[in-house]
């Protein structure tokens, strides 16, 4: 059909005689499908599909008005309940036998506005006074609440005295909040108001807009890393949810302290993203993820019912070299070469299995060690040159 | 009534004469709950040795059957490990006729004279009250000595063997009854209080005359496996890491403590 459409109005030719024939047999299938009393373009702006609910009663689209109504249009003035002055409006009115309509104007049901209190100078002296604020501003403030409707932005925007958005609204909130308290027959009945129910709080105000304006500001490249960040704790969840299932509620310590320390480290990079709290970080978090290694190794070798001591070692093992990287791995191996111990154990006994894998462990912390002795020592050589830098000529 | 009928299914070689309504009942209670009765950090295990023994037949050597070995899978103390297992499937190399060979009593081994090393799987299938689950071992078979050089002798075999220990990480309660004070494994300590029902009768008349496997034919052969060297060298070995953290662990705080002063004495 839009083809046709589209072709005509382009100027294009027409397609050849026997298409148009099957064209003309098909409006006569769709027209089966099409409900009456809809135009075919409005019912193809639906999809073309029937609703779920049949939400157009098609007897009323076509219904003409009663015969015997005889209906006029009229210009006639109009008072609206939403006006407080004289104004005298005209419009056009629908006249159904010479009766003009009744009723308020239609649409002063929408006139609404906020219920903002008004104190009388008595209760100002009495409960109302604050350091900060004079009588003036507070009068003032309640008078742009009145007239802006509690739009905070368009208020201190207008304010003579310059002051932030979150101090306006602190001073409306315990201002009103103050005089509900003072009015109310007993604090129960003022209880359930919503302003008493949920103060305003500025501090937490003054800190959310300032996360939001972080999490505005962050760069992709940080975006990016938050993400990452993100998936792996969420990977440590889902490692530590399945092992928890796996065993039976044994929450240990070590691994709800190692997920709040997850968090932290979460939060930790996207608020103060320095260096120095990066190395902390990565130190800490491959531990806390071979703990749900750990875990999650021995859940599913308890689940293999039967298994032999070299392959639950060798698993372990991989549990343990799971955060790290080839070369530590290699030079865990060559350190434990060095020392003389077997790779793997000769005599795989329970206690020669359990000790090999601390050592394994010990190795790991310390090489760990080893790069944090590492990176120290290069701050603080660089915290020298900066030094010298800046004072070539340093006295002592 | 159906309770005693799924018992009879599941221990059928523990099956005692007298009905004593207290053993029924107990056995009843078991088998009811026998997967859910394993109890936590309780594990079993089983220590073995598994390889192979071969002779060089020297004079009476062919092309094709230069060596008499034997393959096996034995408790490391040479103790009868068949309290546990049921038998052993040995797939020997498809040159070899028969090449699956199954082993139900102990010494749970293969001899076979021929001329080739190759990988040999042992599956080891358990008794249905301690595991479901087979479990396989793989041995390189070796019939020639490390050293190459050296003439090849038939007095002496050449002995290469694995030591390894089956753990059964929750075994179940019955498992545990059977098997308390068998010397071929070692038993876990129990938690305190927890009582274990007394052991079945084992129904010993439907099988052969088991020999004590410590006379084993080519136990003369045998390697010993102790742990004490072991543990020895991974006890040095843990003390050299730990001093060596220690030591890097005063550096660092030292040059903690380093820094700091460098910065403060920028800030001024």
């Amino acid at each position: 059909m839009g083809g046709t459409d589209a072709k005509d109005i382009l100027g294009l030719p027409k397609t050849p005689l026997s298409l148009t024939q099957e064209k003309r047999s098909r409006p006569q299938k769709e027209s089966h499908r099409k409900p009456d009393g809809i135009s075919r373009e409005v019912y193809a702006l639906t999809g073309g599909v029937a609703p779920l609910m049949p939400s157009i009663d098609v007897a009323h689209l076509k219904r003409r008005p009663p015969a015997d109504e005889k209906v006029a249009w009229q210009w006639l003035p109009f008072t609206s309940s939403a006006r407080k002055d004289d104004l005298q409006l005209y419009h056009w009115a629908r006249v159904v036998n010479n009766v003009p309509p009744t009723g308020d104007y239609s649409f002063a049901k929408y006139n609404k506005s906020v219920d903002i209190l008004k104190y009388t100078d008595e209760e100002y002296e009495n409960h109302l006074t604050d350091p900060v604020w004079t009588k003036e501003e507070t009068d003032q403030l309640f008078e742009f609440c009145q007239n802006f409707d509690l739009r905070f932005v368009v208020i201190a925007d207008r304010f003579p005295v310059s002051r932030t958005v979150e101090e306006l609204k602190d001073r409306y909130y315990s201002v009103t909040r103050a005089l509900l308290r003072a009015r109310a027959q007993s604090p129960a009945d003022v209880a359930n108001h919503p302003l008493m129910k949920e103060p305003y709080d500025i501090t937490r105000d003054r800190e959310r807009k300032r996360a939001l304006s972080v999490v505005l500001s962050q760069s992709r490249h940080q975006e990016k890393k938050d993400a990452e960040i993100l998936a792996e704790a969420k990977r440590i969840t889902e490692m530590r949810l399945a092992a928890r299932r796996a065993e039976e509620p044994d929450v240990s310590a070590n691994e709800n302290a190692g997920l709040d320390k997850a968090d932290g480290i979460v939060s930790g990079r996207s608020i103060s993203p320095s260096s120095n709290s990066q190395l902390p970080a990565t130190a800490v978090a491959p531990s806390t993820l071979t703990m749900a290694d750990y875990a999650s190794t021995l859940a599913s070798l308890r689940m293999l019912h039967v298994y032999l001591r070299t392959y639950g070692l060798e698993q372990m093992v991989q549990a343990a070299s799971s955060a790290v990287g080839l070369r530590t791995i290699k030079r865990v191996e060559q350190t434990l070469q060095d020392l003389g111990v077997n790779l793997k154990p000769k005599v795989p006994t329970k206690t020669v299995c359990d000790e090999h894998l601390e050592l394994r462990k010990e190795i790991l912390t310390l090489l760990n060690l080893q790069k944090q002795l590492q990176y120290k020592e290069s701050e603080g050589s660089s915290h020298r040159e900066g030094l010298y830098a800046a004072m070539p000529d340093t006295p002592k | 009534m159906t309770n005693s009928s799924s018992s009879s299914k599941k221990q059928a070689q523990d099956q005692p004469e007298t009905s004593e309504p207290t053993l029924k009942s107990l056995k009843a209670k078991m088998t009811k709950s026998d997967e859910k009765k394993k109890l936590k950090d309780i594990e079993i295990s089983v220590p073995i040795v598994y390889g192979n023994v071969a002779f060089w037949l020297g004079k009476k050597a062919s092309e094709y059957q230069s060596h008499k070995w034997a393959v096996y899978v034995r408790g490391a103390t040479n103790e009868d490990i068949s309290v546990v297992v049921k038998k052993v499937v040995f797939q020997l190399h498809s040159s070899f006729n028969n090449p699956t060979r199954v082993v139900e009593e102990p010494p749970f081994e293969v001899s076979e004279s021929g001329w080739g090393e190759f990988e040999i799987a042992m599956t080891l299938h358990f008794h249905s009250d301690v595991c479901d689950k087979p479990l396989s071992l793989y041995h390189h078979l070796k019939l020639y000595p490390e050293d190459e050089s050296g003439p090849l002798t038939m007095k002496k075999p050449v002995v290469v063997e694995s030591y390894d220990e089956i753990v059964f990480p929750d075994p179940s309660e019955s498992f545990l009854a059977r098997v308390q004070n068998h010397p071929a494994l070692t038993f876990p300590r129990l938690p305190s209080g927890y009582n274990l029902p007394a052991p079945m009768q084992v129904d010993d008349t439907g099988k052969k005359k088991r020999g004590d496997t410590k006379d084993h034919s080519l136990g003369q052969w045998f390697m010993s496996f102790s742990e004490a060297d072991e543990l020895l060298q991974l006890a040095a070995a843990r003390q050299q890491v730990q001093a060596h953290i220690a030591k890097l662990r005063r550096q660092i705080s030292l040059l903690e403590g380093q820094n700091q002063t460098i910065k403060t004495g920028t800030d001024l």
